[in-house]
């Protein structure tokens, strides 16, 4: 009987192993022991307890971030979603642009979230401007300027961007459908809206759990696209948590205090994660 | 009746996709404007086509340079990555053991902690080191883009017969040579896919590389974007022949690979 772990298979796994824990585990130790303690990132820690903690219940924009993040997400996964699956049902149809729709639609998720603020930035400030002055439309003046404007725009940048995403994820599993049930039902009478509610829509619920959960890990853990387009302001109104715990990190140098912002966002990233779980497993038997 | 249902469809996706373009469109026609074209005629076509805005973006984000900086970070991150992720997904596939399942279990629940939670103890850590270079970056890069990586990996090998192995054993290889010889290229699609969504990220990442790379010689395209826009920001004419150089290039190899690019982000998402 040879031995199961032989050394070619700890030679396989070493950099792997130690790549992921020199990337994750160890920060992610020595992280949860700091926001115990003073940490400036030069000087020794020094234990201090739970005051960071504490300090982060007073610390009201810590909060008003958080607000602003959940408020974004609730609203992100449902535009994302519906733009998202409406792409998809469109390019499932048998037109002939199908495949070069969906090239176009995917387009914006090869460019990195930096420059797509950037673009939007134009975007908002100037052909918005420019369109609201053609039309006499003053809704369209100085956006970006206020936190509606701000939030709004976050919310069309991100629905641009992902809904050709979660359309891949819906067409996955559109064209896994089984054409003969829609065409029974079609012969039995059945319209667009019953073929969509009755039978497209139940089978791919599967779909739509995956989607949901990644627009929200998205839209939660939302950093790049927040700096390029609104950089937070005006006056710190939209900065979601990733930017206030950078900026209480580096450029406040609150090195522990950040990290149990850091620690709070990763219990709530992780009971996310771990309701999707359950939810999928639930689907699963149910299914 | 039907033909005409299938003509309106067709006709919404078009509009819908003039519509996803447009953002593009404004960007593009605007970088051959000069500032006083730009700012009277927004949505216009420029009168005149001015290439100096081009000139003095590439200048400014010294774009050869810069562009070489994002595909030397990319490109050897990536053969890392897809070379050892494989590596370790064979070991861990073939290997039925405990060690083998808390492995597999570690790497998929490193997936669950958001970047933004290691952060500041890594740029300390690596800090210490003296590591918060480009040798650094690759490593970290293994760190965070091997755990999705294995888990595909480890996929493809179910579909890959033990059989295999075992004739190559009889035949005198040892494990390495299995899977460098056999196994590795057998799984060649799913490298291609592992490669794709590893490039897309780390091509595009920006907080990790202005936590990490410090010498402006040896800045991403992100990166130098960021610092770029920042400085012209009310000279939107240079902004966006900037952002139109750093575009074009990833626009023209998405042409050229956007079959294996969908396919990958196909496997990667209803996977993941």
């Amino acid at each position: 009987m040879k031995k199961k772990h032989d050394i070619y298979y700890y030679l396989f796994i070493a950099p792997c192993v130690l790549a992921l824990c020199m990337a994750v585990f160890v920060p992610f130790i020595f992280g949860i022991w700091y926001s115990f303690t003073n940490w400036n990132g030069i000087d020794t820690p020094a234990f201090i307890g739970l005051t960071n903690y504490t300090h982060l219940f007073h610390d009201s924009q810590f909060w008003l971030s958080l607000l602003f993040t959940a408020k974004f997400a609730l609203i992100s996964i449902v535009s994302i979603n519906i733009i998202g699956l409406a792409l998809a049902l469109v390019v499932t149809q048998k037109i002939k642009t199908s495949s070069f729709l969906r090239t176009i639609f995917f387009m914006p998720n090869l460019i990195g979230g930096l420059i797509l603020g950037f673009i939007w930035q134009f975007i908002f400030i100037k052909a918005f401007g420019a369109v609201g002055d053609l039309v006499g439309a003053s809704i369209l003046k100085d956006w970006l300027a206020t936190t509606e404007t701000g939030f709004w725009g976050l919310v069309i940048l991100m629905s641009w961007q992902m809904a050709g995403y979660i359309m891949i994820i819906y067409i996955a599993h559109l064209e896994a459908l089984d054409y003969e049930l829609l065409e029974a039902a079609a012969i039995d009478g059945a319209g667009v809206w019953q073929k969509l509610r009755h039978i497209v829509f139940p089978l791919i619920v599967p779909a739509f759990t995956v989607s949901v959960f990644m627009t929200l890990s998205g839209s939660f853990k939302l950093y790049d696209q927040n700096l390029s387009l609104t950089a937070g302001g005006p006056y710190n109104s939209t900065q979601m948590v990733a930017m206030n715990i950078y900026n209480t990190a580096f450029g406040e140098n609150m090195m522990a205090y950040a990290q149990s912002k850091a620690i709070i966002f990763f219990i709530i990233v992780t009971i996310m994660s771990l309701v999707q779980v359950y939810v999928g497993k639930k689907q699963e038997v149910e299914a | 009746m039907r033909k005409a249902g299938i003509y309106i469809v067709e006709a919404i996706g078009v509009i819908l996709a003039l519509l996803w373009l447009a953002p593009f469109y404004l960007m593009f026609v605007n970088a051959f404007k000069t500032k006083k074209d730009l700012f009277a005629n927004t949505l216009d076509l420029p009168k005149t086509l001015f290439f100096d805005n081009f000139t003095v973006a590439a200048d400014k984000l010294d774009i050869l340079r810069t562009f070489g900086n994002s595909i030397l970070i990319t490109v050897v991150s990536v053969c890392i990555i897809v070379f050892f992720s494989a590596l370790a997904a064979y070991a861990l596939q073939r290997t039925k053991s405990k060690l083998s399942n808390l492995l597999l279990f570690l790497f998929i629940a490193s997936m669950l902690v958001p970047f933004q939670s290691v952060m500041i103890p890594l740029v300390g850590f690596w800090g210490k080191m003296d590591m918060l270079n480009r040798g650094g970056i690759i490593i970290m890069y293994l760190g965070f883009g091997s755990s999705m990586s294995i888990f595909l990996f480890h996929g493809a090998l179910g579909g890959i017969s033990k059989s295999l192995d075992e004739a190559a054993t009889i035949d005198g290889c040892n494990k390495w040579q299995t899977f460098w010889k056999i196994i590795f290229p057998c799984m060649k699609p799913m490298s291609v896919t592992v490669a794709i969504l590893n490039t897309i990220w780390i091509w595009n990442d920006y907080l990790l590389p202005s936590l990490v790379i410090n010498r402006p010689e040896t800045q991403t395209i992100p990166l130098k974007m960021f610092f770029f826009f920042g400085e012209y920001t009310k000279q939107w004419n240079l902004a966006l022949a900037g952002l139109t150089l750093a575009i074009v290039p990833v626009i023209i190899f998405y042409f050229f690979a956007q079959k294996q690019i969908i396919r990958g982000i196909t496997q990667g998402s209803v996977k993941g």
